[in-house]
């Protein structure tokens, strides 16, 4: 099937939440608007089908969200994960809509559900989607076909014509051939580059091919590139991404929530040489997961062991893989492939270390270690109590920071200063403006509901005033 | 790193269904990947009822497989559904443990087999019964008296004599209804073992119960409804909910038209065929049509529902309760207008045919899911009242 090319207002490079809500906004406008994903349709929505809420700022409860969170409380926390690596007045509008724009995702069909079991620490902030972000995602889909917006899937933006500051044409990967497609206004919204491991190797050298990617793997980053290549400002490191650490058995690409373990704040972590590295009991678990990947890519072969014993068992969400199990730590050793000799001297020097306290993984308890670097500094027992369970760790990329920059209007700054009055940005692609680094749960959705909306806004005035100017 | 690269194919091999991956095992192996996301919790009871366990043995299995109305809402949210390489298909995963359950239950065990031969239990089951009212009718009204026209109070009776009828029905429905208590008593101690989820029996978790099953409150896929089509490009609708309360409430309506015969008849001593307006006419009738509309539109959905969510191998029990109430109930439409013609004798032996062949094969078709998920629907909303036991600490 070829792709139709004709008379178009807005082009939409993307499939995801982002892009959907930039189609969907657009087509309600009275553009005619063209939406190009790069997967297959059964793969469709890029990273969105694996997210479950997004991040509201709220001034009392709401349906499904308990008591408030204000936008001062939102800026703040952004303001802690990001280390200041934010645009204040980007970040800010992002809060703000964020109060406004699930009576427009509710309007477009999606529905939404209290905090799932083993989440109550997001019921104030987050939002959890009815049935997750494929949901979200089906439901966005067929609101577009309802409106008449045209979708086509394998079709992938892989350049883009910018002239004297304005998107003039995309060249089109379709059924092995390219075709340049013109349109009045462009909203690109496909994604990072996470799952090129090429690029990834650029950023982070040869420890990038032991990266494990918890989304799709359509994530190639070409239009990013492009547009990069064609004068459009970056934002962001290359290295900065939302990272975890999840079982290192998970497959590499959509691997999504369930290969993420819960279990690393109630025993060690070790790695290859079967040395701690990090504390493990630093925080809340739900703070600190988000940076577990990067510490995990900074280990030999990026590789790493969470060890508990049997009194954690139950006091975490499931994990999807089993933990290998051994009688003794010597044993487990031999299981996970470390040298049994120093992985016992590690727990016994770690054991010796924990000292006497009231175990409660509720709260930041009094159980620490003394003399121990690095210190375990809440919920340290001593690893004590077989059997002994081991989980490999890998980092997992969930999503990358390096993007576009954009004005408040989502329109893509150019590097020569100027601003493209056609071309617009949404999602992953430039998420960097807000999220300079670190990551808030639930805030890559608010970015990509709330950039896709005014970017399909803006994208359909300005085809609209294009076409009434002939 | 050849021992954590065997460790990595192995746990790929445990989460990757095989052709050959045993009911049970797929629907543990399923249910556990369920319990690492839970995304679907606000679907239905299926998720919450999954999220007290943390291990599935098979009686977790069956009470859960019990527990799924079949709405497909977590099959086209799932971002491990195929071509995902998890593979997960909880709709057709519970399915097919219901099924088994359904072979389990069944007593006396040697008709288990029925529910895997659905069609042929049909064809003999109809054979027999249409054989032996033919052959009784005409035989007893004589080859004349079989057709020719019959009016008035008791003329069913003519053709047919009242205590005949009670002694086979009676017969035939005694013993379903027995083959169905004892399937119930198996199905309960079964969901119903000792252990973290056993709870206490309550009128209020009975009460529950009650409005869920006769609501069919999830079929509503949480909210918006039952998926039909396939979820990618059609929205859920209330269709399936809304031909299945057409059916089944047709279906009492019929059996309080019987009840109410049966005290006309005993009571004050009126017999059948009763008037167009008598309350058993009007009530069969309006029973009827609900059975044939729920019925015929149940039967035209499955022709359009997106296969993925079924288990091919039980379409014939589908298929079949389907036709033996779409049929049961048209005949007896038919028989009620056409009760004074000569038809009517012909009439009555074909519904009555019906209406046992039905009879014989509640207990080893269909029908029986409705008696097991109104158990597991009791069985949830009495655990659903107690605490969580698999709390974990929510840091």
């Amino acid at each position: 099937m070829g792709l139709p090319v004709g008379d178009v207002d807005v082009l939409v490079a993307g499939g995801g939440n982002a892009a959907l809500a930039a189609a969907l906004t657009a087509r309600e406008a009275g553009a005619s608007v063209l939406l190009l994903e790069a997967s297959p349709k059964l793969w469709r929505g890029g990273n969105s089908q694996h997210t479950r809420n997004l991040r509201c700022m709220h001034a009392a409860p709401e349906d499904v969200l308990t008591d408030a969170y204000s936008e001062d409380e939102y800026f703040d926390d952004l303001l802690r994960v990001t280390g200041g690596r934010t645009d204040e007045a980007l970040a800010r509008l992002t809060i703000r809509s964020s109060a406004q724009v699930r009576r427009w995702m509710r309007a477009h069909g999606v529905r939404f559900q209290p905090s799932l079991g083993g989440t109550l620490h997001l019921a104030r902030t987050n939002a959890f989607f009815l049935g997750g972000g494929k949901a979200l995602v089906n439901t966005y889909y067929q609101a577009a076909q309802r409106l008449g917006v045209k979708v086509h899937y394998d079709a992938e933006v892989e350049d883009v014509e910018i002239e004297d500051g304005r998107f003039r044409a995309a060249q089109v990967r379709h059924d092995g051939a390219t075709l340049r497609m013109p349109a009045r206004s462009f909203v690109a919204a496909a994604g990072g580059f996470e799952s090129n491991r090429e690029w990834l190797r650029e950023a982070w050298g040869e420890a990038a091919d032991n990266f494990l990617i918890r989304g799709t793997r359509f994530n190639q980053g070409r239009l990013l590139r492009a547009l990069l290549a064609r004068g459009a400002q970056a934002i962001g490191d290359p290295t900065q991404c939302h990272a975890v650490a999840i079982d290192a058995r998970a497959p590499l690409y959509d691997g999504g929530i369930v290969t993420r373990l819960d279990c690393v704040s109630l025993g060690i972590v070790v790695n290859r040489e079967a040395q701690r590295f990090y504390d493990e009991g630093e925080d809340f678990w739900p703070k600190r997961y988000a940076i577990w990947g990067r510490l995990v890519a900074q280990q030999p072969e990026q590789l790493a062991f969470s060890i508990i014993d049997s009194k954690a068992l139950g006091r975490f969400m499931p994990p999807v893989f089993e933990g290998y199990r051994a009688g003794s730590i010597v044993e487990l050793a031999g299981t996970l492939g470390l040298d049994a000799g120093r992985l016992r001297a590690t727990v016994e020097r770690f054991n010796a270390a924990v000292q006497p306290g009231r175990f409660d993984h509720a709260l930041l308890d009094d159980c620490a270690t003394a003399g121990l670097s690095p210190a375990k500094t809440h919920w340290a027992r001593e690893l004590d109590a077989p059997p002994y369970f081991g989980f490999p760790l890998r980092p997992g990329i969930t999503f990358t920071y390096l993007g576009v920059k954009i004005d408040e209007q989502a329109r893509v700054q150019l590097a020569s200063g100027k601003i493209a009055s056609n071309l617009f940005a949404a999602g992953e692609i430039m998420a960097g403006n807000v999220l300079g680094q670190g990551y808030l749960a639930g805030i890559g959705m608010t970015i990509g509901t709330v950039f896709g909306r005014i970017a399909g806004a803006e994208a359909a005035s300005a085809a609209l005033r294009t076409a009434g100017a002939r | 790193m050849n021992t954590l690269n065997d460790l990595i194919a192995a746990a790929r091999r445990q989460a990757v269904a095989g052709p050959l991956a045993d009911t049970r095992a797929e629907g543990a192996r399923v249910m556990g990947i369920c319990n690492s996301c839970r995304y679907c919790e606000g679907y239905c009871a299926v998720f919450p009822a999954m999220e007290r366990r943390v291990e599935f043995s098979g009686a977790d299995l069956d009470f859960l497989a019990n527990l799924c109305h079949n709405c497909g809402a977590c099959y086209y949210a799932c971002q491990y559904a195929p071509p995902h390489a998890f593979g997960v298909n909880v709709p057709r995963a519970l399915a097919r443990l219901r099924l088994q359950s359904y072979e389990r239950f069944a007593w006396p065990r040697g008709l288990a087999g029925l529910y895997r031969r659905q069609g042929t239990a049909i064809a003999f089951a109809l054979a027999l019964a249409l054989a032996l009212f033919f052959a009784l009718a005409i035989a007893l009204a004589g080859p004349r008296g079989f057709v020719s026209a019959h009016a008035g109070a008791g003329s069913f009776y003519a053709v047919l004599p009242h205590g005949l009828m009670v002694a086979i029905f009676g017969a035939s429905f005694l013993f379903s209804l027995a083959a169905l208590a004892v399937g119930a008593v198996r199905c309960w101690r079964e969901i119903n073992v000792p252990g973290p989820n056993a709870a206490p029996a309550s009128s209020a978790a009975t009460a529950q119960a009650t409005r869920d099953a006769l609501t069919l409150r999830y079929l509503d896929g949480g909210g918006d409804g039952c998926y039909v089509q396939n979820g990618l490009d059609f929205a859920p609708t209330s269709q399936r909910r809304l031909l299945h309360h057409l059916l089944f409430y047709g279906f009492l309506l019929c059996f309080a038209a019987t009840g109410v015969g049966t005290i006309y008849h005993y009571g004050f001593g009126r017999q059948a065929p009763y008037g167009s307006f008598s309350l058993p006419t009007l009530l069969g009738t309006a029973g009827g049509l609900g059975i044939v509309a729920g019925a015929a539109g149940l039967l035209w959905l499955r022709r359009v529902r997106d296969e993925a969510l079924a288990d091919p191998a039980q379409a014939p029990l589908d298929r079949g309760l389907l036709h033996l109430l779409l049929w049961t109930a048209a005949s007896g439409l038919l028989l009620a207008l056409l009760r004074v013609s000569p038809l009517m004798p012909t009439l009555l032996a074909v519904h009555l045919g019906f209406v046992l062949a039905f009879f014989l094969l509640l207990p080893y078709g269909k029908f029986v899911h409705g008696v097991y998920r109104s158990l597991a629907l009791a069985k949830h909303a009495r655990e659903a009242r107690t605490p969580n036991p698999v709390g974990f600490a929510d840091s």
